[in-house]
């Protein structure tokens, strides 16, 4: 442990003098990490970034909702049920297909401009509507890989107390489905707030706008510096906990427990 | 005479080419206990899985108390509530309590108020020894634990009929016999059931019929001192002789 961060130290303070000492250093400082722009755009920034937490939160509900819902209609069995899979796995194979840029932009530019009555024009509406389509794609593939690695026999025991599919499903399969598939749905989760600066070209005037316009106002990339940390402050520790819940369910498999 | 609980004719069942079950007749009246033994693929855990409609048939008749449960315009979850079943692998519901386990069925399929489906449950627990494990969840339990409370389950539902499916060949040795004496209790309660046992002498014991199967048939049935003291049947002797020399008689 000591010798880790000692290493840390010696390792971290050589690249930063090295850095630092170059030739193209004070250019790179200016450009990229100048102080008073730095604070001066943080907080600019930082209320820009409410509408991408308004983004993802809504998404993110909608998304763990519906995905939940694509997955059990695929996972349903019988004949009757056929044209309901059928939909739900060519709806999870399309979006997951396609760049979410692509989709962002079909529906954030291309439907308002049909001009349709009662078809809502707000970006912000189309920016919500894009993202819960594409995230609801994944998010639905890792809730049915998530149900299929429930043994066949919990849906048998179930099924033989008299339960409906529906009710097998409800009450033994997804529960356990879902202790399972946490670290993969925050995983998504973390996807889903990254691409939120993607429907900035739609015309949202989220965080990564705002860094944009302040940059090209001023000629200075340090506003991206402030969304990056920003950014960095929510999807570390996110990542961290990710990567511990996987980890702690790899020993767990390991030592056998359920 | 008392009155047939279910009635099986002519039960074929195939997964894909492999014919698994091959024209099975056999009815059993309310209080009987029926054993089925034989090798292991002979048939047993498929005929009892479409007993309770766990596994579609491809030919033949199931009928309970007289009703054809294989037609299709049958309520299959209906049929299930009322025939228990009880698997070799407990396959109780690792996310929940014994209690929430035993009274899943009784609250979402019988719509047995919480309360009063939780008394019944722990008054079922108690009578079979479990009751201090009522809020434990299974892993913490021992497989015969574990196996008893899979049967309190199945009774919760008060079905007529309980089929058992090898239900101690999971188990240790040592807990095998907690698990047959529930048993026996029941029969002596007058349970009508099927049991699919690797258990010769239990079978002998509480079965009031034996049932040998062999390649998905019937090869011969009789009363169990028939069946184990004198099998007309060359291929059930060869049975018995191979489960004596494995010290399981
Ligand atoms: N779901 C299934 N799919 C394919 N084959 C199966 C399935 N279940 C059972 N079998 C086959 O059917 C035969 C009978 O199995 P089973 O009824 O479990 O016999 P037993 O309980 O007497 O050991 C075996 O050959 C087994 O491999
Ligand atoms: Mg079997």
């Amino acid at each position: 442990m000591l010798i880790a961060v000692v290493s840390s130290i010696i390792f971290f303070t050589i690249v930063a003098i090295a850095l630092t000492s170059s030739s193209t250093w004070p250019l790179v400082e200016r450009d990229f990490f100048d102080g008073p722009t730095f604070w001066r755009y943080l907080p600019v920034i930082a209320g820009a970034f409410v509408t991408n937490i308004q983004l993802f939160l809504i998404a993110e509900i909608l998304v763990l909702g519906l995905g939940l819902l694509v997955a059990v209609l695929r996972s349903l069995s019988g004949p009757v049920f056929f044209p309901i899979r059928l939909l739900a796995i060519a709806y999870a194979d399309i979006f997951r297909g396609l760049p979410s840029i692509l989709i962002i932009f079909v529906l954030g530019f291309g439907v308002p401009a049909l001009g349709l009555p009662g078809v809502p024009g707000d970006p912000f509406f189309w920016a919500v509507v894009s993202l819960t389509l594409v995230y609801t794609a994944y998010v639905s593939e890792v809730y049915r890989a998530g149900i299929e690695s429930i043994h066949p026999s919990q849906a048998a025991a179930a099924r033989s107390l008299g339960l409906s599919q529906v009710q097998a499903l409800r009450y033994v399969v997804v529960p356990q489905a879902i202790r399972r598939v946490i670290p993969p749905l925050l995983n998504d989760f973390i996807g889903l707030q990254k691409d939120t600066v993607l429907v900035s070209y739609i015309g949202v005037v989220e965080a990564f706008r705002t860094a944009n316009i302040e940059q090209q106002a001023h000629f200075n990339f340090t506003p991206y510096l402030a969304l990056s940390a920003i950014y960095l402050i929510i999807t570390l520790p996110l990542t961290r906990l990710t990567d511990y819940l996987v980890s702690r369910d790899r020993r767990r498999f390991l030592a056998g427990a359920r | 005479m008392t009155a047939e609980v279910v009635r099986i004719e002519g039960l074929h069942k195939s997964f894909g080419s492999l014919e698994v079950l091959r024209g099975i007749d056999l009815a059993v009246r309310e209080h009987e206990v029926v054993c089925l033994i034989g090798a292991s693929g002979s048939g047993k855990s498929t005929l009892l899985r479409c007993i309770n409609l766990l596994e579609p048939i491809d030919a033949g008749r199931v009928l309970i108390a007289g009703a054809d449960i294989t037609l299709p315009d049958v309520n299959e979850n209906k049929v299930r509530r009322g025939i228990g079943i009880v698997f070799q692998a407990f396959n109780l519901f690792p996310h929940m309590s014994v209690l929430a386990n035993v009274t899943l069925g009784p609250r979402r399929v019988l719509r047995v108020p919480q309360a009063e489906a939780d008394r019944r449950a722990t008054e079922l627990l108690g009578r079979f020894g479990l009751a201090d494990k009522r809020e434990e969840y299974p892993d913490r339990l021992s497989g015969g634990q574990q196996q008893r409370v899979a049967i309190v389950r199945a009774l919760a539902m008060n079905p007529e009929l309980l089929l058992l499916d090898e239900i101690t060949s999971a188990l240790d040795p040592e807990l095998v016999a907690e698990v047959l004496s529930v048993v026996r209790e029941l029969a002596a309660g007058g349970m009508t059931m099927i049991i699919a046992t690797h258990e010769m002498g239990f079978a002998r014991d509480i079965a009031n019929r034996v049932c040998f199967l062999d390649a998905g048939r019937i090869l011969e049935e009789g009363p169990p001192d028939q069946i184990f003291s004198a099998p007309a049947e060359a291929r059930t002797r060869q049975f018995l002789d191979r489960v004596i020399a494995a010290g399981r008689l």
